[in-house]
């Protein structure tokens, strides 16, 4: 069992295309922690290189955004929905 | 504001007959009736894009009577937009998208006007831009002018009808509203650059601006009629390849930097600079060393001479098109497939138009590989200037 992880379209090319992963852990901080155990390729994406989650990546637990939660403290029950959500903006962009 | 018509009469204050029957619909419900239909006619809403989210927006707003249409946009219409920018057709190829929407809308409303305005969005000219409309609706592809959009709106105090999309998913909400967040409260920094991928490196499932952008329609409609709950406050996510809907509660961040109580920003900044673009330097007049052209490439292999082509795109654009006698090792896997590359041997890498190849160039030149030559342009140059049969994607 575990809590279910919504996996942002961006990010599932680094959990073999998975788009939900079911992870054990009892705070946000867990869950990812395990996330990431499971997954390492989504360590740099989601995490900035001074340990803190980077400000362009939100994490909901259910509809509630964690900053106004306990943050990564956040706690956690099995029928929670933890949500990765990156900001996104489409278009044709001018990158190779 | 109203609009006047040449004998000085204000013809916002009533509908015309023809006006009557087109909006019949419209005004025998009672959530809209005639005082709702004058408050389209008089509304004034300003698009940012003429484009996927721009198209659906642009379409309907006209559709309902919007009386003042601003549209922001100084792209061209091109082959590639045709699977989802639903307001050109394909004789507008090459046309300017302005000259194509203005055509297009006032085709389907001569009522109503049309604004266009062919620019850029900048830091210069977003204010007053924006400070002749009511509402802003953000149909924009990059993040720099998601920020000045969003800033903008909060400095002039007009809601921001946001929608983005990235393959199959969108996000929708409506920003800057007095009491609500604005795009910093949900996102206080933009993702580095390159750490995104846009639409035409991920692609994106043509019905999916269609699906955001009349979401963003109804919501300037709701927001003109001040009937429903508009999105503000709300996040909503929609999957489209499940079809799931979900919605996520954004809160005003007391400490945002532009619409918090102790709010540090009171001015447009350089967008691009806090995006993390540097302006790209100009390319040299003459092709480096380290380049090749496709010609050279084509004559290097008609006189079968020893070398390896790496094509460093991903497998499924491989599907699209190849050059042949090309070795496929996508970029990303590059670093842990080198041992599979000798040093000694001399190499061409290419992918779709030079960008990505030029970095595993440099990429192995740091490595250690000597002889080692970036294809400039791509296969889309290969396509071009050797062999034109090569379908351009």
């Amino acid at each position: 069992m575990g809590v279910k992880v919504i996996i942002p379209t961006p990010l599932r090319q680094y959990t073999g295309k998975s788009d939900s992963v079911l992870v054990e852990g009892r705070t946000v901080e867990e869950v990812l922690g395990n996330l990431m155990s499971l997954y390492g390729d989504l360590r740099k994406h989601l995490y900035g290189q001074d340990g803190r989650l980077r400000s362009f990546v939100n994490i909901y637990r259910n509809d509630e955004d964690i900053r106004y939660l306990e943050r990564e403290k956040t706690a956690l029950k099995e029928t929670d929905v933890v949500s990765i959500v990156p900001s996104i903006a489409g278009g044709s962009g001018t990158l190779p | 504001m109203t609009a006047t018509n040449p004998n000085g009469k204000d013809n916002t204050a009533k509908l015309s007959k023809d006006e009557v029957l087109r909006y019949s619909r419209h005004l025998i419900m009672p959530e809209v009736s005639m005082e709702g239909q004058l408050k389209l006619k008089q509304a004034k809403v300003l698009l940012i894009g003429a484009g996927g989210l721009g198209s659906p927006l642009g379409l309907y707003l006209a559709a309902a009577g919007v009386g003042k249409l601003g549209i922001v946009d100084f792209d061209v219409v091109d082959f590639t937009n045709l699977q989802r920018q639903i307001l050109h057709s394909t004789a507008d190829v090459g046309r300017p998208k302005l000259d194509s929407a203005r055509d297009r809308l006032s085709g389907m409303n001569p009522h109503i006007e049309i604004v266009p305005h062919e620019t850029a969005l900048t830091s210069a000219n977003a204010l007053d831009l924006f400070r002749d409309y009511d509402i802003i609706a953000d149909g924009t592809d990059n993040f720099p002018t998601r920020y000045l959009v969003n800033d903008a709106c909060v400095l002039l105090g007009k809601p921001n009808v946001y929608g983005s999309i990235f393959r199959f998913e969108g996000q929708a909400s409506v920003f800057a509203t007095k009491d609500g967040p604005c795009y910093r409260c949900l996102y206080p920094e933009p993702p580095p650059p390159g750490l995104v991928p846009s639409c035409a490196e991920g692609g994106v499932l043509g019905i999916l601006p269609g699906l955001i952008g009349v979401i963003q329609a109804t919501e300037v409609v709701k927001l003109i009629l001040g009937k429903g709950q508009p999105l503000i406050g709300r996040l909503l996510l929609v999957d489209a390849l499940e079809m799931k809907f979900r919605e996520l509660k954004l809160r005003k961040n007391p400490d945002c930097p532009i619409c918090g109580k102790n709010r540090t920003i009171h001015a447009l900044i350089d967008y691009d600079q806090f995006c993390g673009i540097h302006p790209e330097p100009a390319p040299a007049s003459g092709y480096s060393d380290w380049e090749i052209e496709p010609a050279e490439l084509k004559l290097k292999m008609d006189r079968k001479e020893d070398f390896v082509l790496v094509d460093v795109r991903e497998p499924h654009e491989a599907e699209i098109c190849t050059i042949p006698g090309a070795r496929l090792i996508p970029k990303g896997q590059v670093p842990e497939r080198m041992h599979e590359l000798n040093s000694a041997d001399e190499f061409v890498i290419h992918c779709k138009s030079g960008k990505r190849s030029a970095e595993i160039v440099d990429f192995l030149r740091k490595a250690g590989f000597r002889k080692v030559k970036n294809l400039r342009g791509g296969i889309l140059a290969w396509s071009d200037q050797v062999d034109s049969s090569v379908p351009k994607y």
